[in-house]
């Protein structure tokens, strides 16, 4: 029988983070002004799980990791041409909107019906992984719902960490208030597992896990399905970035010793 | 008409805690605003006699309950059936909760359970006659939306840090216990990783935010590193303070690089973009750097200072009350002085 676990990361598209971003009402409702013309990544989040799926795949053998993402056909594929080089996946694409302002119900509806269609995937074995929320809609929500469409019912959110005991159990990290962490013991799969940082670093391009993935990457993308998500019953009374602009003052040429003394009585004030 | 269920965990000790009696506040204010109203109460824990007794005077129509052993854990096959029965038991149509990690857990999956709806880290909750909008921040805290929904129930989580901590009468109160089926439970907490009271640095009741960025761990004037000096003068600052650290994205991801770093941050300490943006009175940055979306960790700090060698730094520029052009070593080892 094989022990190894079928690892689904669920990843959305997200505008670079240093992009300036700015919220347009159209007739289509509420988008990002220029949103197909701005440089796009995988979410951070989101990408941290990836790269934990990844390791945990090559550790664990008889291992493997899908990368089920909705977004943009154009951006999924632009965005893929820098993440396939990371670390060896099988993508699912889903061609529908990206932007913060959808419902996560919707698009956890979505994002549930194309891992119940992958062929080959067994639930019993399955790690569903993902970010602990998203970079777009910031929601925190999604992962939770696509768990229970999955009828996953052993769910942890801000992880950090995981690590497989002996026995075949998990060891899992949950962030929790004051910069600590809940350690939690899951006896089995499956689960979910809404990530935060994690503890790995970006990996390097690697041109050959490229050239594997992208063999398999392009024709997910030509049949990835339009998939319609919009706001469900939110109705927007308005969007906008924030208005104040502190009048900063600034002080220069000011001896060290009278700074640290402001500084002081500020903090003590 | 609405039914809000304000729901709560209950600490270790019986109690409620600040970001439960905020969140109390958020739910009473609203039902005082939302015309014709009902409210109910839920708690969860252990035991949550005292919990409720101490909420007696909050005016809940009813107290419900769920206790046991089951529930002295965060987890979320219970939590989540746990706040699915009491939705289901008080036939609410909005249900508020505290933003911790425990509740923002299982609200998304509680919601899907009862068809209804959910949104974490609110900030707002406003009424007009019986119309309910609140307010999310989208894209990491950079771009901020006001809005309603028709699905009910709707399950809201409010960040902690915004309201008033609720202060009414405490009592002896009725508590009505729920029975709440449990599925087959595969996960036990065993323990939680915590730095020591030393070791601590992140410290959410912190009058003060306390940024250090990547400029620390640059090379300075004499084209050296002086990392050693750098951690010296943040954990005395600290110390001295007892104000909470927070770090720019770059500083941490050094260390996944392997680079030399400051030996006592962890990605926990990360604010900005793909980190916390934590509530604090005061802030001071430190050798900080970039834009708007750097910008974002502090963006709900009241009061906000910056020590800077660089007069036209974006993340002061109209983003702080006072930018202090200067070498934050020079300034921060005063400054330690004088404390």
């Amino acid at each position: 029988m094989s022990t190894g676990f079928h690892i689904v990361v669920c990843a959305g598209i997200v505008p670079d983070p240093l992009q300036t971003l700015e919220p347009v009402s159209g007739p289509q409702g509420w988008a990002l002004k220029n949103e197909m013309m701005l440089p796009a990544c995988l979410d951070p989040w989101a990408s941290h799980a990836l790269f934990e799926a990844a390791n945990l795949a090559k550790n664990v053998s008889d291992s493997k990791v899908w990368l089920v993402t909705l977004g943009p056909k154009a951006k999924v594929q632009q965005v893929m041409m820098t993440m396939a080089q990371k670390v060896p996946f099988e993508l699912v694409a889903l061609d529908g909107a990206a932007n913060g302002f959808t419902d996560a119900a919707e698009t956890a509806a979505a994002l549930a019906n194309a891992i119940e269609g992958i062929a080959g995937l067994d639930k019993s074995r399955l790690l569903l992984f993902g970010g602990w929320e998203s970079a777009s809609r910031g929601a925190g929500a999604t992962l939770q719902i696509v768990g229970e469409r999955l009828g996953i019912t052993e769910q942890f959110q801000g992880v950090d960490q995981i690590t497989i005991k002996d026995n075949g159990a998990m060891e899992i990290l949950e962030r929790v208030e004051g910069g600590s962490h809940q350690v939690s013991e899951c006896s089995s799969a499956p689960a979910v597992l809404g990530w935060a940082t994690g503890n790995l670093p970006e990996p390097p391009n690697n041109s050959q896990i490229g050239m594997q993935n992208m063999r398999l990457i392009m024709p997910a993308l030509q049949k990835a399905p339009a998939t319609k998500i919009g706001t469900a019953d939110i109705a927007y009374k308005g969007i906008e970035l924030p208005k104040q602009q502190r009048n900063t003052r600034i002080v220069k040429d000011v001896p060290v010793e009278e700074i640290a003394r402001e500084i002081v009585d500020w903090l003590r004030g | 008409m609405e039914t809000i269920l304000y729901i709560a965990t209950v600490e270790k000790d019986g109690s409620l805690a600040k970001g439960a009696l905020e969140a109390l506040y958020a739910a009473l204010e609203l039902k005082s605003t939302l015309s014709g109203a009902k409210f109910v109460a839920g708690l969860i824990g252990t035991d949550v006699q005292a919990a409720a007794n101490s909420i007696a005077g909050c005016g809940a129509e009813k107290m419900l309950g769920v206790s046991g052993s089951d529930y002295s854990q965060a987890r979320y096959s219970s939590d989540a059936a746990a706040v699915t029965a009491f939705a289901q038991a008080a036939q609410a149509t909005v249900v508020i909760a505290p933003g911790t990690s425990r509740l923002n857990r299982v609200l998304p999956g509680a919601s899907h359970r009862l068809g209804g709806v959910a949104d974490l880290h609110i900030t707002s909750l406003s009424a007009d006659g019986s119309d309910l909008t609140v307010v999310h921040w989208h894209y990491r805290q950079r771009m901020k939306a006001e809005y309603q929904r028709k699905n009910r129930p709707w399950l809201l989580a409010i960040d902690p840090g915004i309201y008033p901590v609720w202060s009414g009468a405490a009592g002896t109160a009725s508590v009505e216990m729920v029975d709440v089926a449990l599925p087959a439970v595969r996960t036990q907490v065993t323990g939680f990783h915590t730095p020591s009271a030393d070791e601590q640095t992140i410290r959410p009741e912190a009058d003060l935010l306390f940024v250090a960025g990547a400029g620390w761990t640059k090379k300075q004037a004499d084209g050296q590193t002086h990392t050693a000096d750098a951690e010296r003068y943040i954990l005395g600052f600290l110390k001295a303070t007892q104000a909470s650290l927070g770090s720019s994205k770059s500083l941490v991801d050094l260390g996944g690089e392997g680079q030399d770093v400051l030996g006592f941050l962890t990605h926990l300490n990360q604010i900005g973009q793909t980190g916390a943006t934590p509530r604090h009175p005061k802030g001071l940055s430190t050798c900080c750097h970039g834009e708007e979306p750097h910008v974002v960790g502090w963006r709900f700090v009241n009061e906000r200072r910056a020590i800077n060698l660089n007069a036209n730094c974006g993340w002061a520029h109209g983003k702080a009350d006072v930018l202090y052009v200067a070498d934050a070593f020079e300034v921060m080892k005063k400054v330690i002085e004088l404390l």
